[in-house]
C-alpha cells in the first residue's frame, strides 16, 4: 500500500500539462471533484425537469405538455403523456436522483475536492483509480441516458426495479426490453465506479494524513466521508452482483429472480426456480445503506459549516463521530423494513422493526447536539448557515415520519402511499440537497477565489426551504388518506377528491424548481463576476483555508503541513481573533479540548 | 435574518400541524375487527412524533432567534450538562418511546400475521395479474381445484388456468371479478400472482399485502360494515398499474348467499 501510494504520488509530482490532462482526464482530485459536481448539477436539473413533467401530468393527465413529443414520440403522442411514459420518467427520476445526485454530490464531489486537503494530503491515495472512478460514473450516466433514445424508451419498473417485472423482458411492458437492460448495465457500471471511489477515500484517510493529523483531529465532514466510504464499499459490493444476476436473467435465460409458472401477456415464461424476494433482499441490502450514503456526508458537511457559523465547537466531537458510526453500522441491519409486506416471514418484519426504531436514537443524538450547540453561540447568519439550519429542520421533519414507517403494523396502512414518498424525499432528498447547497455556498470561494452572491443566495434559500415544505409536507396528508404512490393518474373514486391538494403540490414544485434557476445563475455569475474572496473569508480553522483560493495543483505547494490543533478551535482568544487554525503553532489554553 | 428564519420556521411547523390536528384529510372509517389496533397505533405514534416534531422545530427557532447575529455577542456559553445530557435524553426519551411503540405495535401485527384464521373462516382465492384482480370461491365441495399456468387463456375467460375436464374439484369453482363477502364473517384470502408483483390494498379494511410471484400467501380479516370499497394495487406492476382495481362488496349473509348463487349460475 505504502509503495503504491508513494509511486502514484511521485508520478503526480509534475504539474499537469495540456488541456486534456488538466481538465478532462485529470489525476487531480480537485478537478475530479468538480467533474463529479458538474455531473451532479446536470443530473439534478434533468431529474427535476422530469419531476415537473410528472407533476403536471398527474394533475392534468389529458392536457398536452407543449414540446413533449420531442422527448418521445411514442411516449407522448400529440404531446400528451401516456401512462407508461409517466412510469418511464418516474424510473429515470428516481435513478438519476439517487445515484447521480445524492451519491455523487455530497460524497464523491465534495469528498474528492476537500477530503485530501482537509487531512493535509497532496492528492488521493490512487489518483488513477480516482480518474477511472469518475469516468466510469460518467459512462454509467451515458448508458442510463441511452434509455431515452432507444425505441422502447426507459424502463417502467421504478428505481427499485422489482423482479420479476424487471427481469422477464419486453412481454411485461414498454421499456422492459432494452430500456431495462440499459438500466441494469448502467447501475452495474455505477457500482464499479463507487467501489473504486470508496476504496480511494478509505485508503487516503488512513494513509495520507499529515503529521499531527490524528483521526480525532479530522474535521467532521472528513469523518462523514470516511464512514460513508466504508458503507459504500459494502453496499455497492452487493448491488453489483445483484445487477449482474438481473442482467443474466434478462439476456442469458437464467432464473435467479423469476419463479416458474408466470403467465405474462398470455405467454408462459420459460423460467423456473428463482425468487423475487431474493432481488428485494439484495436490492435493499444496498438500498437502505444508500440512504445513509446520501445523508451522512450532508450531516458531516452541515456540522462542519454550522460550527464555523456558531463560532464554537459542537457540544462533543466524539459523540457526533460515534453517532455517525453507529448509524453507519445500523444501516446494514434494517433493510427489511422496506419489505414488511413483501411476503417474507412476518417474524422477520418484527425483527427488522426494532433496529429501525433504534436507529432514531443516534439520529436524535445528532439533532440534539446541533440544537444544543446553537444555545449560547454567536451564530452568524449567512447563506451557508441558513442552509445548515434548514437542513436540521428538514432532517427532523423527515425523520419523525420514520417512526410510523418503522412499525410493521402501521406499514399495513401506509406502505406504498405518498406518506413514504414524503418521508424519503424530505429526509434523504431535500435534507441532503440542503447540505449540498450549504457546501456549495461555503466552499465556492475556496474553489473559485470568488464569493457567491449573498442576496441571490438568500432568495434561493427562502424559495427552496419554504417551497420544499409546501411540496413534501402535504405528501404525508395524502398518505394518511391512503393515496397510493406510482399512479400515473388518480382515477380511483377515493383519489379524485385529493386532486386539488395535488394541484397545490404541483404549483409548489414548479415554483421551487424556478428558484433553482436562481442558484444556477448565481453559480455561473459568481464564477466570473463574484466578489474576490480572501484566503479565509469565513474565518475558519481547517486546512483548506490555509492555502490560496483556488488551491494550487498540489494543494500545499511543496510544504508539508503540520497539524497542532483540534479541528474546531472557535470561541477562544487568540492573536487572529476568536479562532485558531489547525496548523497554527500558537499555543493556547483550551479547557474543553477533548482528548 | 435569524429572527426571520425563526418566525418562518414556527409558521411552517404550525401550518404543518394544523391539517393533522383538524383532521382536514381523514383516514377512512375502519370497517374491520382488527383495524382499530392499527388506528390506535397510528394515533399514538402521531402524538409522539408530532410532539417531537413541534418541540424540535420550536427549540431550533427559539435558539436561532435568541443567538443569531447578537449585537453584543457576549461570552460563548455551553448548554448545561453538555453532550452527556443530549445523549441521555436521546437514549432515555427516544429509547423508551420507540421501545413502547415497537412493543405495542407488535400486538396489531401479531393479530394479523401470527394468529391463524378461525377454522370456520370462509376461504376465497384472489389472483392478481396485469391489470386486474380475479376471485375464486371453492363452491359446494369446499375445495379449490388446482391451477395449470399453461391453461390460462384470458380470451376464453379461463383466468385461473383451471381444467374442469380433468379436475373434479375445479368443476364447481366460482370465478368473479368482484370480491363479495358476508359481513362479520372471517375471510381467509389466498393470494396468488399470475405474473409480476402486485398488492392488495383496501384502506377501509386496514389490509395491505403484496402478491409474491411464485409463492402463495394468505391474509385474513373480518369486515364489519356492509358496503362497496375499492381494492387497489399498490405494487408497481406495469403500465396499467394506476388503473388496476376491483371492488370489495360486503353484504349480509343472505345477500351474499344470493349473490354467490347468481355468480355460480353465470359460470
Amino acid at each position: 500500500m505504502h509503495d503504491m501510494s508513494s509511486a502514484s504520488a511521485t508520478q503526480h509530482h509534475a504539474p499537469p500539462q495540456g488541456f486534456i490532462r488538466k481538465h478532462v482526464f485529470s489525476l487531480d482530485h480537485k478537478v475530479i471533484g468538480l467533474q463529479y459536481y458538474g455531473l451532479a448539477i446536470v443530473a439534478v436539473f434533468i431529474g427535476m425537469f422530469l419531476s415537473w413533467l410528472m407533476r403536471v401530468h398527474l394533475v392534468w393527465p389529458n392536457s398536452p405538455i407543449p414540446g413533449l413529443h420531442l422527448l418521445s414520440k411514442v411516449g407522448a403522442p400529440g404531446d400528451v403523456m401516456t401512462p407508461e411514459y409517466y412510469l418511464s420518467l418516474l424510473t429515470m427520476h428516481g435513478t438519476i436522483m439517487v445515484f447521480f445526485v445524492l451519491t455523487n454530490a455530497p460524497f464523491a464531489a465534495f469528498g474528492n475536492y476537500f477530503l485530501p486537503i482537509q487531512i493535509g494530503a497532496e492528492d488521493m491515495a490512487f489518483p488513477r483509480f480516482n480518474m477511472m472512478s469518475y469516468w466510469t460514473t460518467f459512462l454509467a450516466f451515458v448508458v442510463l441516458m441511452l434509455a431515452f433514445f432507444i425505441p422502447d424508451g426507459p424502463p417502467i419498473s421504478g428505481w427499485t426495479a422489482y423482479a420479476p417485472l424487471s427481469a422477464v423482458g419486453g412481454d411485461a411492458g414498454p421499456g422492459l426490453a432494452y430500456g431495462q437492460t440499459c438500466w441494469g448495465v448502467a447501475i452495474a457500471i455505477f457500482c464499479i465506479a463507487s467501489l473504486l471511489g470508496s476504496l480511494n477515500f478509505f485508503a487516503t484517510t488512513l494513509d495520507l494524513r499529515a503529521k499531527g493529523m490524528t483521526m480525532m483531529r479530522m474535521p467532521l465532514c472528513t469523518w462523514a466521508w470516511f464512514i460513508t466510504a466504508c458503507i459504500s464499499l459494502l453496499a455497492f459490493a452487493v448491488l453489483l452482483p445483484a445487477c449482474i444476476l438481473l442482467c443474466l436473467d434478462r439476456v442469458a435465460g437464467t432464473s435467479f429472480f423469476i419463479p416458474s409458472g408466470l403467465v405474462i401477456s398470455d405467454h408462459l415464461q420459460p423460467h423456473s426456480g428463482g425468487s423475487p424476494l431474493l432481488w428485494q433482499h439484495l436490492f435493499w441490502f444496498f438500498g437502505h445503506p444508500e440512504v445513509y450514503i446520501a445523508i451522512l456526508p450532508a450531516a458531516g458537511i452541515v456540522s462542519h459549516i454550522l460550527i464555523n457559523s456558531l463560532r464554537r465547537p459542537l457540544l462533543s466531537h466524539k459523540v457526533v463521530i460515534g453517532s455517525m458510526m453507529f448509524i453507519g453500522f445500523m444501516s446494514y441491519v434494517v433493510w427489511g423494513h422496506h419489505m414488511f409486506l413483501s411476503g417474507m416471514n412476518p417474524l422477520s418484519s418484527l425483527t427488522f422493526s426494532f433496529p429501525t426504531l433504534v436507529i432514531t436514537i443516534p439520529a436524535t443524538v445528532l439533532t440534539l447536539i446541533w440544537l444544543g450547540s446553537i444555545y449560547g453561540s454567536r451564530l452568524r447568519i449567512n447563506t451557508p448557515s441558513l442552509f445548515c439550519l434548514g437542513f436540521i429542520s428538514m432532517f427532523v421533519s423527515g425523520g419523525v415520519s420514520g417512526f410510523f414507517l418503522a412499525q410493521p403494523s402501521i406499514d399495513i396502512y401506509l406502505h406504498a402511499t405518498y406518506f413514504v414518498v414524503g418521508h424519503f424525499h424530505m429526509v434523504m432528498g431535500v435534507a441532503a440537497i440542503l447540505g449540498v447547497f450549504a457546501a456549495t455556498y461555503f466552499w465556492f470561494p475556496k474553489v473559485t477565489g470568488r464569493m457567491m452572491n449573498e442576496t441571490l443566495g438568500k432568495i434561493h434559500f427562502w424559495g427552496t426551504f419554504i417551497g420544499t415544505y409546501c411540496i413534501f409536507m402535504p405528501f404525508h396528508y395524502l398518505g394518511l388518506v391512503g393515496n397510493v404512490r406510482r399512479y400515473s393518474a388518480f382515477t380511483d373514486d377515493y383519489l379524485v377528491p385529493l386532486i386539488p391538494l395535488h394541484k397545490f403540490i404541483t404549483i409548489a414544485a414548479l415554483t421551487t424548481g424556478a428558484f433553482q434557476l436562481v442558484f444556477l445563475f448565481n453559480l455561473i455569475y459568481s464564477r466570473y463576476k463574484g466578489k474576490i474572496a480572501s484566503q479565509n473569508p469565513w474565518e475558519a480553522t481547517s486546512l483548506e483555508w490555509t492555502i490560496p483560493s483556488p488551491p494550487p495543483w498540489n494543494n500545499f505547494g511543496d510544504v508539508h503541513p503540520v497539524v497542532y490543533h483540534d479541528p474546531y478551535q472557535y470561541g477562544i482568544e487568540s492573536s487572529t481573533g476568536d479562532y485558531i487554525m489547525q496548523t497554527s503553532p500558537e499555543s493556547i489554553v483550551v479547557e474543553r479540548d477533548e482528548k | 435574518m435569524g429572527k426571520l428564519f425563526a418566525v418562518i420556521l414556527v409558521i411552517i411547523a404550525i401550518a404543518s400541524a394544523i391539517p393533522i390536528i383538524q383532521h382536514t384529510w381523514k383516514m377512512p372509517e375502519d370497517i374491520s375487527t382488527h383495524g382499530h389496533l392499527i388506528d390506535e397505533q397510528i394515533a399514538d405514534t402521531m402524538a409522539e412524533a408530532g410532539l417531537a416534531f413541534l418541540a424540535a422545530q420550536f427549540v431550533l427557532a427559539f435558539f436561532v432567534f435568541r443567538y443569531a447575529d447578537r449585537k453584543d455577542p457576549g461570552k460563548i456559553k455551553s448548554f448545561p450538562g453538555g453532550a452527556k445530557v443530549m445523549v441521555a435524553a436521546a437514549v432515555i426519551l427516544v429509547g423508551t418511546e420507540v421501545l413502547a411503540l415497537g412493543i405495542m405495535g407488535s400486538r396489531a401485527w401479531a393479530g394479523q400475521y401470527f394468529t391463524p384464521p378461525a377454522a370456520d373462516a370462509l376461504t376465497i382465492q384472489s389472483q392478481a395479474g396485469q391489470f386486474a384482480f380475479y376471485f375464486r370461491y371453492p363452491g359446494p365441495d369446499g375445495k379449490l381445484g388446482p391451477q395449470h399456468p399453461d391453461k390460462i387463456d384470458e380470451g376464453a375467460q379461463n383466468f385461473f388456468g383451471l381444467d374442469p375436464q380433468n379436475d373434479v374439484e375445479s368443476r364447481d369453482d366460482i370465478v368473479t371479478a368482484e370480491l363479495g363477502i358476508p359481513v362479520n364473517k372471517e375471510i381467509r384470502l389466498l393470494m396468488h400472482s399470475k405474473d409480476v408483483g402486485h398488492s392488495f390494498y383496501v384502506r377501509e379494511l386496514r389490509v395491505q399485502q403484496d402478491y409474491l410471484p411464485g409463492l402463495d400467501l394468505m391474509v385474513h380479516f373480518t369486515a364489519t360494515k356492509p358496503g362497496r370499497y375499492e381494492i387497489v394495487c399498490t405494487q408497481l406492476c406495469g403500465l396499467g398499474h394506476y388503473n388496476m382495481k376491483a371492488y370489495l362488496n360486503v353484504m349480509s349473509q343472505a345477500d351474499f348467499d344470493a349473490w354467490l348463487k347468481e355468480k355460480a349460475s353465470q359460470q
